[in-house]
């Protein structure tokens, strides 16, 4: 039966987030903000407008970038979850995104940063040396209140520069 | 917001999804990509006991030709549309349309069933089946039935779609190598539905239109094919007077709600201006030959 893992009312839901596997049984209607949120305690995920325009909460969901308000935890089941918590290198280093944000100034308040971080990381690996447009296209789900963007377009020009063996000239306004 | 409890399935095939959809009748929805369905729940506008997911059948996720027909399975996403080879070949408005539609989260896992079933008057999608003449294959308890794009869409959110049916697919009879298209859509911001929108396809022969159909998007209801801005524009060499004619028909048929869009004028005025923009594209995209 296909809901056969659902146990009064919850279902399995099996992820592997940030490189590791885990379970937990929830309510269908969990979302899987809340699920990465409340569940596994990883609050790097922020829920803004709850409404999927700002993507705030946007994750990283078996390579795409999804604004997890609008995903069921248990539409995650069997993928590859990537959160912010899984942004930094290995050994505890800035990634290349991480270190542009902090250079270029791409952040103020901070909130949208997570998911601008984690939308920039997929638009790089599909476009790994994107033009000024379409880092503006590739993160247009994304809001910010606070800098105008235009630091956050550098901080991701910074990052594609770095991943590609340049320096990025421009400097922070 | 959290929706309402359900109890969720994840049929492997459809006719395992046909089967529960109909037992459960109108207390259960099917889920694609849900970002029509899933905002609706988190309102509690909308409040399925059963949500059937689509994605763990793997017949909806294809893109195929066949016999002079593109076949385009329900849960394609967006991205899948935009990424598509066959697509961007042989029916280049549908990419165009995609890449105008919400932002790339949402095109991730947004699909064209979804877009195409909702029978939300602002989805984008419908108006360019409308000019494609595409047909949907829906299939229920009772078998498959196809239904014309042009006649699916009742009024809002009111489809030909019953209880117990999914729509699998949608056919597209391939346009003439060489026509002219266009989706022009205004929109306040990137993710809004249009203020208005048009859909065009044309095909010339020599310096004349052979061929012309026009759809409106968020203009009404339901999508709107403007067959008589379509005929102004069949058989003329599509001058400016032919172009302002074609726009009128079309303002004549819009029947916009005023909302924060704009005024109910202001909208309909600007259907014209899409129309306008949609058919000079498409002509300018349209090769001359044969």
């Amino acid at each position: 039966m296909t809901d056969a893992s659902q146990e009064g009312g919850l279902a399995a839901v099996s992820v592997i987030v940030n490189g590791k596997r885990i379970q937990r049984f929830v309510e269908p209607r969990m979302l899987l903000v809340h699920f990465i949120r409340e569940e596994l305690s990883l609050t790097g995920t922020h829920i803004g407008c709850d409404t999927s325009h700002c993507g705030a909460c946007t994750v990283e969901l078996d390579g795409r970038s999804v604004k997890s308000c609008t995903v069921f935890a248990v539409q995650a089941n069997g993928a590859a979850l990537r959160t912010i918590e899984g942004e930094a290198n290995a050994d505890g280093t800035l990634s290349a995104l991480q270190e542009g944000f902090r250079q270029m100034h791409g952040l103020q308040c901070g909130f949208c940063t997570p998911g601008m971080i984690m939308r920039a990381g997929v638009l790089l690996k599909e476009n790994p040396d994107p033009s000024e447009e379409e880092i503006r296209f590739g993160i247009a789900g994304n809001l910010c209140r606070c800098t105008g963007y235009q630091n956050i377009v550098k901080a991701i020009q910074y990052a594609a520069a770095k991943l590609n063996g340049r320096t990025f000239q421009e400097a922070a306004e | 917001m959290i929706p309402g409890s359900f109890i969720y399935h994840r049929p492997s095939s459809l006719d395992e999804a046909v089967t529960i959809l109909a037992a459960n009748g109108e207390e259960a929805r099917p889920l694609a990509g849900g970002h029509s369905l899933i905002p609706m729940m988190k309102l509690r506008m909308a409040a399925p006991e059963h949500l059937v997911d689509l994605a763990g059948i793997a017949s909806l996720k294809d893109i195929r030709a066949e016999d002079g027909v593109i076949v385009i399975g329900a849960t394609v996403t967006q991205a899948e549309l935009i990424a598509s080879p066959l697509l961007a070949a042989k029916l280049p408005i549908i990419p165009e349309t995609s890449l105008q539609i919400a932002d790339p989260q949402v095109r991730y896992v947004g699909t064209l069933g979804g877009n195409v079933a909702n029978g939300d008057p602002g989805n984008d999608m419908p108006a360019v089946m409308q000019v494609l003449a595409a047909a949907y294959v829906l299939r229920g308890p009772s078998g498959e039935r196809r239904v014309e794009a042009v006649d699916f869409y009742h009024g809002a959110y009111d489809t030909a779609l019953e209880p117990g049916e999914i729509l699998t697919a949608v056919r597209i009879p391939l346009p003439p190598a060489g026509h002219g298209y266009a989706y022009e859509k205004l929109k306040r911001k990137i993710g809004d539905y249009a203020t208005a929108a048009a859909a065009v396809i044309l095909t010339l022969e020599g310096a004349i239109v052979s061929a012309c159909a026009i759809a409106l998007t968020n203009l009404a209801s339901t999508p709107l094919l403007a067959e008589d801005a379509g005929a102004i524009v069949t058989g003329s060499a599509l001058d400016a007077a032919t172009i302002r004619r074609a726009a009128d028909a079309a303002r004549a048929i819009a029947n916009p709600a005023a909302d924060g869009r704009g005024p109910a004028e202001y909208r309909r005025d600007m259907a014209g201006v899409m129309v306008a923009r949609a058919l000079a594209k498409a002509h300018s995209r349209a090769s001359k030959g044969a």
